[in-house]
């Protein structure tokens, strides 16, 4: 919403500095977006006149004038074609910063000729490109006078944000009504008299709505016999192109200087080429057309409110009229239309045609439904003022809307909801200066609703109300109380695993990314069926249609994205959600890794490897243990899902349950979302970690350690292919739980001399006695038992 | 005994002059050795009769004593000498790059959560949560915007497919949401802060179709707006690390709190930098009010019992703000120049009691 400074005054009788007055209008809730000082920068320019004009004795093209600028007469020499003697320009003096050219004028000699100031062009003055002249004003131009007071510069444009609940405000009546409550100065109630008619308007309304009569509750016209309709004078003129409006003719002017000044939207036929002697407030057909305002054809429904003569529509209610019944510089009987509509259904009429219109705006929010018949009047003064004519008596149809009720306030509501307490007597007083009618009820305020806010609805509006009057700097800031004298726990042990999944894998080098929620519907696919309630109606690009079934992809996406840009050793991380279906459950919490290229860059003194599902299991295996789970007691199991290597993957389980999948991703998946691989990624399914059963105690069990030496034996044992290395782990524990301590791995080989489809492992055994130190005969007595289990559990043989 | 003293001064001198631990064994071997003239000596006693013998035996233990000590300190030079040497030629070129490792970084929204975590957990706020797909009535409905508001258009919303029934879900156009389903779930009062990711049909230079939000809700009998103010300036003080910021509370608009204050804070942009602080020009940060009585209804708190506040704020609007990150849309990148840059060492949990910031 813009104004003008000049324009507020109109309505506010003030003395406030400008400063101020912007400074509370964003106190109020009007914020400020932006001042322009319009005058800034020309404020030495001045009406002047050109006296004399003769040729430059040495110079074809300039001319040597002698300039009347109001004060004295001065010599300039000026190369304009269009300079002449006895035409008035924009004359600045020496010492003036042209805007244009952005140099300071000096005093010269051009030619031998003294120049002192220049007559200027458009675009020294820094207004458009124009340069083939100077500035050609009026002839009644005032010498003399300042650039600025003569252009109507020296009104400040004044624009703020305004809130969608404060309709009223889209007038400059309604910012001026906010200030003065906060006694920055007075309303001056607008001049507003009841225009008498006199004649019968030949053309009346219908209302045919049915059961929709809210779509235009109320419709007010009167018509106008010889106008005149030319251009609008000088100041209205003036006043809408300060806010960015084109003049168009004064009937249209007018219309529009009544939208912002009192935000009562208005709109005028031309009486001639109305058809037929009545205007009907209906619903449009299905597909009727009308060219509106703007210039451009519109199919309109059954859902949009039109006004129609027995040609056809030829308005859309509250949006926009039509071209062919508008006003022309040629008209001079004219009929007015100043009518309430409905706001959902002005703004989904506006939606679906797509027209902004100033209109639509006001009428989305709420118009003032007293307005449409003072609207009529306002309306008719000013075009009996500037055109001339002679106006009907007013003749309309339905009724203005019942008022709503009163709100009883509570006037201590403004300390125990607003935090500041202000006496019974201000907030009646702020109360009455916005418009509310109030009454005392006891301990109460009874306050009766303007017709124009739409927004208050409850006790806790008014408080606001009082407050955004008062300010709300002037609300005591005070601090919360605290509920124990000691901070609590405030997040979950869900949430704080979703915190440790994070540390550990950034820990272990790896970037944690935050990609989309959604992804393209065809790659999705890769990952799983996509469930169909998981699409987009409405996705912001075909990329990102439907929510991702994985985290996985957008990370392997961003790897390839990465490796494009040169860095292919990838290591990335998110923790988010993955959807399987649209319901609360459906969404899990998993956090997911990709490791693409190489373990390390390429050094003097380490040597990289590919990453590999090794290094996936080992960062999901990390997760899971941060997080708690039983990873001693979790299962490998290598029945990863399809968008895995089929070999080089596996799952995390504890029984049934999928703590996490972890391999290489399948080179298919690799191909069709563009990425080189090999790539190795894990998923960890945080919600499915087991959780604490009761109260977990925080002393840990007590440390045994045992004092006798621990023993190590190597191991190497000839399995079958296909025997898990997990299987002679398992069948060496419990050859003997007891001393078994620790068993590990360390070579895996197969070859010509194992033989065809088998393979060896070594493995080194740690037998730690609790008892006694273990003599050669029990050592040899446990290795034999270990031997005897793998081969009965596994087949395996020990390798000689 | 004269020849006693000679070979003694003889043995003393040949140790003296050995110049390598190789020369000095073979002396200690020719003296001391099994075999050695000391040694072969000490056999010779035997032939003594016993005053001679100890007499003997004395004097020649004594030379025996004085070239072993001489051999030892000896020895214990030339080793030095030796390990000197090998040292010397031993040395590695330590401007060589130390073997690499690859250092994680968390993204910065994952800092600003648990930031804002830490300061809202000390003033008594924990963590809620709800699903990123939202039904109408948790997302719009239950906030007082009814199917016909026009708020619903300004949020931009992306929609699910249509069920048979005509529901639609939508995926949260705000963290909003949460505050119904806490207060659906519990009995005030009331204290929770819900950090999550949010949605809207929207992309350009300042808005991505995904961003995040942190919600604030307190729902008890008597917080009113000075405490509002209270909690929301230290908030912005404790957050940005600066005393002094100035922050403005302006009126303003949204459907589910009434009053309604959008929250500026002080910055100043001399010389086309943005600094938050003491300065001439605000900077809005979050929209905050008194949660609306329509709202509280709707999850089933009594309006007239209950009251308080909630409060919205863009995650990555004021981690661009506090960490200098220019764009947005950068966020989502997983550029990881950009997350080696802008993301932050794991070393510990963000509080306010060791620092906020590493």
């Amino acid at each position: 919403m813009r104004f003008t400074l000049g324009w507020l005054k109109d309505h506010l009788e003030t003395d406030a500095p400008l400063n101020e007055i912007t400074d509370r209008l964003t106190s109020l809730g009007l914020e400020l977006e932006t001042l322009h000082d319009r005058a800034a920068g020309y404020e030495s320019f001045v009406v002047g006149e050109v006296v004399a004009c003769e040729q430059h004795p040495d110079a074809d093209r300039l001319r040597v004038c002698i300039v009347d600028t109001g004060s004295a007469q001065t010599q300039v020499v000026c190369g304009a074609p269009n300079a002449r003697a006895g035409m008035k320009g924009v004359f600045a003096p020496s010492g003036t910063h042209i805007p244009g050219t952005g140099l300071d004028l000096k005093e010269a000699k051009i030619r031998g000729v003294d120049s002192s100031g220049m007559l200027c062009s458009e675009r020294e003055m820094g207004l458009s490109d124009d340069h083939d002249g100077i500035i050609d004003l009026p002839a009644d131009a005032p010498v003399g006078e300042s650039y600025v007071s003569y252009m109507g510069l020296d009104d400040p444009v004044i624009e703020i944000a305004l809130t969608p609940d404060r309709a009223d405000c889209a007038g400059v009546h309604g910012i001026a009504r906010d200030l003065s409550a906060t006694e920055l100065g007075t309303l001056k109630t607008w001049p507003y008299e009841e225009v008498p008619g006199s004649f019968e308007s030949p053309i009346v309304w219908e209302r045919d709505l049915g059961d929709e009569g809210k779509a235009c509750p109320m419709v007010v016209g009167r018509a106008f016999k010889g106008v005149k309709n030319g251009p609008s004078p000088q100041w209205l003129q003036d006043r809408l192109r300060a806010i960015g409006l084109r003049p168009i003719s004064a009937l249209v002017d007018i219309t529009n200087y009544v939208t912002f000044d009192l935000c009562r939207p208005l709109h005028v036929f031309d009486m001639d080429k109305l058809s037929g002697n009545r205007l009907t407030m209906r619903f449009a057909k299905d597909g009727e057309e009308i060219q509106a305002l703007d210039g451009r054809s519109y199919r309109l429904d059954d859902t949009m409110t039109v006004i129609g003569d027995a040609n056809g529509p030829q308005a859309i209610g509250g949006v926009m009229g039509g071209e062919v019944t508008g006003c022309t510089e040629e008209t001079t009987d004219v009929f007015l239309e100043s009518a309430l509509f409905d706001t959902v259904r002005t703004a989904a009429t506006g939606r679906k045609l797509g027209i902004e219109s100033d209109a639509r705006y006001r009428f989305e929010r709420g118009v003032d439904p007293a307005s449409a018949l003072w609207g009529a009047e306002v309306a008719a003064k000013l075009i009996l003022d500037l055109c001339g004519g002679e106006a009907s008596a007013l003749t309309f149809a339905g009724e203005v809307p019942e008022p709503r009720e009163s709100i009883l306030f509570d006037p201590n509501r403004v300390e125990t909801l607003g935090g500041v307490a202000v006496a019974a007597a201000e907030s009646r007083q702020i109360l009455e200066g916005l418009g509310f009618k109030t009454k005392k009820q006891e301990n109460k305020i009874e306050a009766e609703i303007p017709s124009w806010r739409f927004d208050v609805e409850c006790e806790a509006c008014l408080v606001e109300e009082v407050l955004r009057v008062r300010g709300f700097d002037n609300i005591p800031a005070v601090p919360l109380e605290r509920v124990t004298p000691l901070s609590n726990a405030v997040i979950s042990l869900p949430q704080r695993r979703v915190s440790f999944a994070k540390k550990v894998l950034a820990g272990r080098g790896m970037l944690e990314a935050v990609t989309w929620s959604f992804m393209r519907d065809a790659e999705a696919g890769l990952f799983g069926d996509i469930d169909e309630t998981l699409r987009l109606a409405n996705p912001i690009s075909a990329d990102l249609d439907v929510m991702r079934p994985s985290v996985l992809p957008n990370l392997i996406a961003a790897a390839g994205r990465n490796a494009d840009r040169g860095a292919g050793d990838a290591a990335l991380f998110e923790v988010g959600a993955a959807w399987q279906n649209d319901a609360p459950e459906g969404q899990q919490t998993v956090a997911g890794g990709v490791r693409a290229g190489m373990s390390c860059p390429r050094h003097w003194s380490a040597s990289p490897r590919a990453s590999d599902a090794f290094d996936a299991k080992a960062d999901a295996l990390a997760v899971l243990a941060a997080c708690g789970a039983p990873v001693d007691k979790a299962q490998a199991t290598a029945d990863a899902p399809g968008w895995y290597h089929p070999g080089r993957s596996g799952a995390l389980r504890l029984g049934p349950n999928v703590l996490a999948w972890f391999g290489e991703i399948h080179p298919k998946v690799l191909r069709a979302l563009g990425v080189k691989g090999p790539m190795a990624a894990f998923e960890i399914f945080l919600e499915t970690i087991p959780m604490p059963k009761g109260k977990a105690a925080k002393a840990r069990p007590l440390l045994k350690v045992s004092a006798f030496q621990a023993v190590n034996r190597d191991f190497a044992f000839v399995v079958g292919q296909d025997i898990p290395a997990a299987k002679i782990i398992g069948a060496i524990r419990n050859a003997d739980k007891k001393l078994v301590a620790e068993i590990s791995v360390f070579d895996v080989f197969t070859g010509k001399s194992i033989g065809e489809g088998k393979k060896s492992v070594a493995l080194s055994v740690t037998l730690q006695p609790l008892q006694a130190t273990m003599t050669d005969a029990e050592i040899d007595a446990v290795a034999a038992k270990i031997i005897a289990n793998v081969e009965k559990q596994t087949g395996g043989v020990l390798r000689g | 005994m004269e020849n006693l003293d000679q070979l003694r001064e003889e043995l003393l001198a040949s140790v003296t002059a050995a110049d390598s631990l190789d020369a000095l064994d073979a002396i200690r071997v020719s003296a001391l050795g099994r075999k050695g003239r000391v040694t072969e000596m000490m056999k010779g006693l035997g032939g003594l009769d016993p005053e001679q013998r100890r007499e003997a035996g004395q004097a020649l233990n004594a030379v025996k004593t004085a070239v072993a000590d001489a051999i030892d300190a000896r020895h214990g030079g030339l080793a030095d000498a030796a390990l000197d040497a090998e040292l010397a030629a031993d040395r590695i070129d330590i401007t060589l790059p130390a073997r690499p490792e690859s250092e994680g970084r968390l993204h910065p929204i994952s800092q600003t959560f648990d930031e804002i975590i830490a300061i809202f957990g000390e003033m008594g706020f924990s963590v809620a949560e709800g699903p990123d797909i939202e039904d109408d009535f948790h997302n719009f409905t239950a906030l007082n915007i009814p199917p016909e508001h026009p708020a619903r258009q300004m949020h931009d919303t992306f929609y699910l497919p249509e069920k048979p029934d005509g529901e639609r879900l939508v995926l949260r156009t705000h963290t909003s949401p949460v505050q119904i389903r806490t207060m659906q779930n519990n009995p005030p009062p009331l204290r929770i802060i819900a950090p999550g990711r949010t949605y809207r049909c929207d992309s350009d230079m300042t808005h991505t179709p995904m961003f995040h939000q942190v919600e604030g809700l307190i729902v008890d009998e008597t917080t009113h707006m000075g405490h509002l103010k209270g909690c929301l300036i230290e908030f912005c003080r404790a957050y940005f690390e600066i005393d002094d910021v100035p922050v403005r509370f302006r009126p303003s608009y949204f459907p589910f709190t009434e009053p309604s204050a959008e929250v500026d804070i002080g910055c100043s942009r001399k010389g086309g930098e943005l600094k938050i602080g003491a300065g001439d020009d605000w900077l809005e940060i979050l929209g905050c009010g008194m949660v609306h009585p329509k709202v509280l209804a709707a999850c089933g708190v009594d309006p007239d019992k209950y009251q308080g506040f909630a409060f919205g704020m863009g995650i990555e609007r004021i981690a661009m703000l506090k960490y200098g990150i220019p764009d947005l849309r950068t966020f989502f990148d997983a550029d990881m120049r950009w997350l080696r840059h802008y993301g932050f060492v794991p070393l510990e949990v963000p509080t306010l009691l060791r620092g906020l910031t590493p």
